[in-house]
């Protein structure tokens, strides 16, 4: 162990010259104040209208009521506005404002949104090139050539890339509480959130439904977009493991997230892509009590099928990395 | 620097193969690098000297065959192997968005017992002191070739790979750089050094190995290797025609015709009416002499050393008879 300590200091060490979590943060500091202009601007049109938060609530269950009974609307549809209906009247039952503009509150609906491309992209800026960078740069054959056997680099690597998803996680959470604070206020963190609400069909089984303060919610979410994360962080690991250019293995993993999140909404009858890993990484839907991408997807099923595709990579990455020659 | 005793074997290479793809690459290479000497590893461009430089520092996994470095398995035991090694294959390669300093750092870190003071110590030995905290963007060729031999002689090994260390190099850098060798030499360190070019090796090398078409053709040193090549020696006359006369007339002197020598066609550019031979050097005083009495002006003799394509020439033959 004492041997890999240096290790992990040379690869948390190139990512952070690399700038790459710069940039991340960047990123995050542009995005965020626009989708919190976005969101005030939101607030101020619902203030306009309903002078209560419960009148908003009414009117957007009528809304969807009426939708519903159109014929137009396709069954799908149908089935998760019925979910939503019957989620909305749960918090109208128990006086809870499901979307209490506060800085908590926006900072838990910007995460969960972001699961599923934005967290992904970025995790990828960083492990994108981790092992495909060093072989176009050449670098690879002076790693490989010093007394370390190359399982302790990949893994090394594999704790820098852990290390920086985390970062990646916490700061995205702390950057968007402190700047969307600054406009709607920085509490919110008490405010009763509902969960475990189970889905059935078109209807849900509300026995289970608890409440739990919005920063214990807030806890939940970031843990479980850090499980999906680390599977697309492992998953790019691999892909840069096994193509030779970076940008190729970007393209990759891109394709691969995006064709999922097209997949989640198109593949109700296709049963089997709920075997795919990026149908699979909206995690924090279960939280939220949203219909799944297919029926029949649970928690539990999702957190397996996830933890599939990384440990077949992580076994793909090691047994290519360690036996692989370096031509170039 | 540990001092070897010149008998010890420090890097052994036993029937090595290597197939890529059902192709053989490299189909037999044996030598062996004793301790304080500088081998060359010479070879056209494709004969496979990287490739094997590759396999001697576990880059390529040889499908068949022995390499052993102070003792050690490369294969079996890479870390062990590894750690009295130090290489450069190909270009010398460097993080660039880091400094030089950074970069030794790295690989400081990458092997027990090096400090602080001994990235000092091999920043000084490459004289690169002035500039060691810039980034490596901004350096040069012939900086990052001296930040990579750096690099490479951090972990203080028995032996060092170079493979075409001169490319990119000026004159004067070659210069240094063969001074540089010879200096570690002398401070027992062995050397294996690759190239192209014979006459760099010949300047630079103890002894020799000969790579074409992924197999050794011989080792040895450079004057075993070349006795039996003549060397051309090229006339040029005031009277070109009488000049051919009397050299075809001398016994010991064989005229080669203008399309069978292997001669650089850069060398003969300036040289009119030139005549090629091949001749025992001690005798060329004598025949100039015997022009100079038959009225024929010598404008100049000149011996041009033979080329590694000549080598390659007679070694083939040699095969193709023997």
């Amino acid at each position: 162990m004492d041997r890999l300590l240096p290790l992990i200091q040379n690869e948390t060490l190139k990512i952070w010259k690399k700038k790459r979590f710069f940039v991340i943060v960047l990123v995050l500091l542009i995005l965020i104040p626009v989708f919190t202009y976005a969101q005030l601007r939101i607030a101020e049109t619902n203030k306009k209208n309903f002078k209560d938060w419960h009148n908003q609530l009414v009117q957007q269950i009528n809304e969807y009521q009426n939708m519903l009974s159109s014929d137009r609307i396709p069954d799908e549809w149908k089935r998760s506005r019925r979910i939503a209906v019957q989620q909305l009247q749960y918090y109208l039952d128990h006086d809870v404002n499901p979307n209490s503009p506060d800085g908590v509150t926006f900072t838990r609906s910007f995460m969960s949104n972001a699961v599923t491309l934005f967290f992904p992209l970025l995790v990828l800026a960083i492990a994108s090139d981790l092992v495909s960078g060093e072989r176009t740069s050449g670098t690879i054959k002076m790693l490989l050539t010093r007394p370390v056997r190359r399982w302790k680099i990949l893994l090394s690597k594999l704790v820098a890339l852990t290390f920086y998803v985390s970062l990646t996680v916490v700061v995205s959470g702390v950057l968007c509480y402190l700047i969307s604070g600054a406009v709607f206020g920085y509490n919110g963190w008490e405010i009763p959130v509902f969960t475990g609400f189970v889905i059935q069909g078109s209807s849900i089984e509300s026995s289970f439904v608890h409440a739990v303060p919005q920063w214990l919610y807030m806890l939940m979410e970031a843990g479980l977009i850090w499980v999906s994360s680390m599977t697309v962080a492992i998953l790019a690991l691999m892909v840069s493991v096994l193509v030779r250019s970076t940008s190729a293995s970007i393209v990759t993993m891109m394709a691969a997230v995006i064709s999922g999140t097209i997949l989640s909404s198109m593949s109700s009858s296709w049963h089997s892509a709920k075997f795919i890993f990026s149908v699979n990484l909206q995690l924090t839907d279960y939280l939220a009590g949203s219909p799944p991408p297919i029926t029949g997807m649970t928690l539990g099923f999702s957190l397996l099928i996830l933890a599939f595709w990384a440990a077949v990579s992580l076994a793909v990455s090691f047994s290519v990395f360690t036996k692989q020659d370096i031509m170039n | 620097m540990q001092k070897t005793n010149h008998s010890d074997v420090v890097l052994s290479v036993k029937n090595v193969k290597k197939q890529i793809g059902g192709k053989p690459i490299i189909k037999n290479v044996t030598f062996d690098v004793y301790g304080g000497e500088i081998f060359g590893f010479l070879g056209p461009n494709g004969a496979g000297k990287t490739t094997t430089i590759r396999m001697l520092v576990d880059l390529i996994k040889p499908t068949s065959g022995e390499i052993t470095i102070c003792g050690e398995d490369i294969q079996r035991h890479p870390e062990a192997a590894l750690r009295s090694v130090g290489c450069i294959v190909e270009n010398p390669e460097a993080y660039s968005y880091m400094t030089g300093w950074d970069n030794l750092e790295h690989f400081a870190r990458m092997q027990r017992g090096i400090d602080e003071a001994r990235i000092r110590e091999v920043v000084a030995i490459v004289g690169l002191e002035t500039r060691i905290h810039d980034k490596v963007k901004t350096f040069s060729l012939g900086m990052r070739q001296r930040l990579g031999i750096a690099q490479a002689l951090l972990g203080r090994p028995k032996l060092l790979i170079l493979d075409e260390p001169t490319n990119g190099l000026d004159p004067k850098g070659i210069k240094e750089l063969r001074e540089f060798v010879r200096m570690l030499a002398d401070q027992g360190m062995s050397l294996f050094i690759s190239s192209h070019l014979l006459s760099e090796i010949q300047l630079m090398c103890d002894r020799v190995a000969i790579i074409s078409r992924g197999e050794v053709l011989a080792v040895g040193t450079v004057d075993d290797l070349l006795r039996g090549t003549d060397n051309y020696v090229v006339w040029q006359f005031e009277q070109p025609d009488a000049g051919k006369r009397l050299l075809a007339g001398e016994r010991d002197v064989r005229i080669v015709p203008g399309n069978e020598h292997r001669i650089d066609e850069s060398v003969l550019a300036g040289m009119k009416d030139a005549q090629i031979t091949t001749m025992n050097q001690d005798r060329v005083a004598a025949l100039v002499a015997k022009a100079v009495r038959a009225g024929i002006g010598v404008v100049s003799v000149q011996s041009i050393a033979p080329t590694l394509e000549q080598l390659f020439l007679r070694m083939t033959e040699g095969e193709s008879i023997g």
